[in-house]
């Protein structure tokens, strides 16, 4: 295990620059929080003055990184101007909807990439590689966006999916298999519009990846000892190829996520998205900071089982 | 090994890239003109064939006018035909600057021809598109280019040196990719000035953009360096008493040209997207400004993506030019790989 035990040093150390990264770039920035409220007739410079004071606004980098990260300590982890509250409880209510939305994408997306990409892979250079290779390039060049509101456009057309948001009016009153369902439907065309984003280039690394494999001579030696096809391809070529794509399990979250910020506020899903973007514009610093760093634990966490797999997987990587 | 889909892809990104450039003579309206009275009109409809059913070599149109009684919709008002003319000289009053004399077609003064619709003031989306072009395609070129730049600085050096310069470089990249690029990208304009001039803006954009993205070219070029510095012929040359800079310059950089153009022609529409995603959020150019991401963020208003399905003519802009792109960057690798083979 000393390998994982270096992976999780990695990452905390990881975790540690982003924030230093993050207060440095504050530091870059001319104005803040409270620099919109001078706008504001209303309210004195004075009070803006003593809000700053109070927030600590006034002090060096250092001295506010260590009340930062004091904070966090104390798991507060900030505080948030714009709802005079710990950031902590508003990144725990909703980072769990970004979870549930990229965790569905991810497992969809994989569930089809792998067979279909193996399939196309042993069937290289026939019609439905051609077909299949073709869809994916013309998908990739498709945004996210235009997808997104594709779907939403048909659903309300259609009236068959709820046009966005997570829940139905009177959730609170419906069984659990209701709210069950209720929940699924809501989910899908968030998860539909990521599954189809993420889903060609994942096909294509499995194809890549495969098709290295099954030119290799011991794949020829399996299928001349009349081992069948299929298990020829899923029990042999696959976890020889496996390796790359496991790493690339860990990569794809990044791409994953940051489409997920896109589809939650376009859909009106109550994830981080819609959070991060509303901290965004009125410089709601320490939110900003907070769901930064929980984008990079997601991240963390994700090359973390990534990496566990590995270790399963590859002997190589345990006896390192 | 030219195929017909990188020649279309090609053929299309010249076409469009140049309708861009000369928005000015292409459009036919200006991008900021309004027509109060003729908000959300569809596209005008291009006939030949008139209402007494004779055949015109010359298309026409009509002009729309509101159906009476009724909120945003519109007929054709058959009174009278206006032919469309090629390369006329246009009598709008314009915003100064922003358009030449002479336009690729128009029609007869008081009617308006809408390619693409209008939006919710009246204004031609067909002009939005190709002004805001400029915006959404050059904020895309310039941030390739300054992350190219900054990959192409930092990977040699960090591969070329090596030792004390490669670890900090390389760790910062590390820390730059595995971010979500988007939570960063808002992160970065979060901690920057949001009521700004708007060509401040767009600078302000490009340099966020560029600088997000520098770090998967630098890696990329690095080990390019790394693997020429320790060919024979740059050892031959360091003892013939060659520079740094020399070998740099004639034996190593030559090397990385092709990753260079496979990632430039992978970014462009990525910052493309990236910087539409923002203007989207209303983090970048902001209203009267066209450019593509703030002319989609009218699909946010439901009514708008329900009954307004010309509304979605900007992402065909941004497919056009992403679809294009790719279709190329596979082509270089494509033969890069073929090449080395």
């Amino acid at each position: 295990m000393k390998y994982l035990e270096r992976r999780m040093v990695h990452g905390a150390l990881l975790l540690v620059s982003v924030s230093v990264l993050c207060f440095l770039f504050t530091d870059l920035a001319p104005g803040n929080f409270f620099d919109e409220m001078k706008l504001n007739p209303q309210i004195s410079s004075d009070t803006v003055a003593s809000l700053r004071s109070q927030y600590g606004l006034d002090r060096p980098l250092p001295v506010r990184y260590g009340r930062w990260v004091h904070s966090v300590m104390k798991g507060e982890w900030g505080y948030s101007f714009a709802y005079n509250s710990p950031v902590r409880g508003l990144i725990l209510l909703r980072a769990p909807n970004t979870l549930l939305l990229t965790g569905c994408a991810t497992l969809i997306a994989w569930l089809i990439a792998v067979p279909l990409g193996v399939w196309t892979a042993s069937r290289a250079g026939g019609w439905p590689d051609r077909v299949c290779m073709s869809g994916t390039s013309f998908c990739i060049a498709v945004p996210e966006m235009v997808v997104v509101f594709g779907l939403l456009y048909f659903s309300i057309r259609t009236h068959a999916l709820p046009a966005g948001g997570m829940f139905s009016r009177g959730f609170e009153q419906f069984g659990f298999a209701e709210k069950m369902i209720d929940l699924a439907k809501h989910l899908i065309i968030p998860v539909l519009t990521l599954v189809l984003a993420s889903l060609p280039i994942l096909v294509r690394h499995v194809r890549a990846s495969m098709i290295e494999v099954l030119n290799a001579p011991f794949m020829a030696a399996a299928r001349g000892h009349g081992i069948s096809r299929s298990r020829v391809l899923f029990g042999y070529a696959l976890p020889a190829g496996a390796n790359p794509l496991i790493s690339l399990f860990g990569l794809s979250l990044a791409g994953l996520l940051s489409g997920s910020l896109l589809v939650e506020v376009i859909t009106g899903w109550p994830g981080l998205g819609p959070l991060l973007l509303e901290a965004s514009v009125s410089r709601d610093l320490y939110v900003v900071i907070g769901v930064v760093m929980s984008s990079t634990v997601f991240m963390i966490m994700g090359n973390l089982l990534a990496d566990a797999l590995l270790v399963a997987v590859d002997p190589r990587v345990r006896t390192e | 090994m030219l195929n017909n889909k990188l020649i279309l892809a090609v053929v299309s990104l010249l076409l469009l890239q140049s309708a861009i450039v000369f928005a000015g003579f292409v459009a036919p309206h200006d991008p900021a003109l309004q027509n109060r009275d003729l908000p959300f009109v569809p596209p005008t409809r291009i006939h030949f064939v008139d209402a007494r059913g004779h055949w015109h070599l010359r298309p026409f149109i009509y002009q729309w006018a509101p159906l009476p009684q009724s909120v945003y919709e519109y007929q054709e008002s058959g009174q009278r035909e206006y032919p469309i003319y090629f390369l006329v000289r246009s009598n709008e009053s314009t915003n100064a600057g922003v358009r030449t004399q002479f336009h690729l077609f128009g029609v007869e003064a008081p009617a308006q021809i809408f390619l693409a619709g209008s939006d919710n003031y009246g204004r031609d989306q067909f002009s939005r598109i190709l002004f805001g072009g400029r915006i959404s395609l050059g904020a895309g070129l310039l941030a390739t280019g300054i992350s190219l730049l900054l990959g192409l600085l930092l990977g040699a050096v960090s591969g070329f040196h090596g030792k004390w310069v490669d670890e900090p470089v390389m760790r910062l990249a590390e820390l730059f990719l595995v971010l979500p690029w988007l939570y960063l990208l808002l992160a970065v304009r979060a901690f920057l000035p949001l009521h700004i001039g708007p060509a401040q803006t767009f600078f302000l954009l490009v340099a966020v953009i560029g600088t997000i993205g520098w770090a998967r070219p630098a890696r990329l070029i690095r080990g390019i360096v790394l693997s020429a510095k320790s060919r024979n012929y740059v050892l031959a040359s360091r003892g013939f008493g060659a520079s740094n800079g020399y070998i740099l310059r004639r034996h190593i950089l030559p090397h990385t040209y092709g990753v260079l153009l496979t990632q430039a022609a992978l970014l462009i529409p990525q910052y493309v997207i990236a910087e539409v995603t923002l203007s989207f959020f209303g983090l970048g150019l902001s209203e009267p400004m066209p450019s593509w991401g703030n002319l989609l963020a009218n699909l946010q208003q439901y009514s708008v993506l329900v009954s307004y399905w010309w509304m979605f003519a900007p992402a065909l802009a941004v497919i056009l030019v992403s679809l294009g792109y790719f279709t190329v960057a596979n082509a270089i690798q494509e033969r890069l790989q073929s090449a080395s083979a």
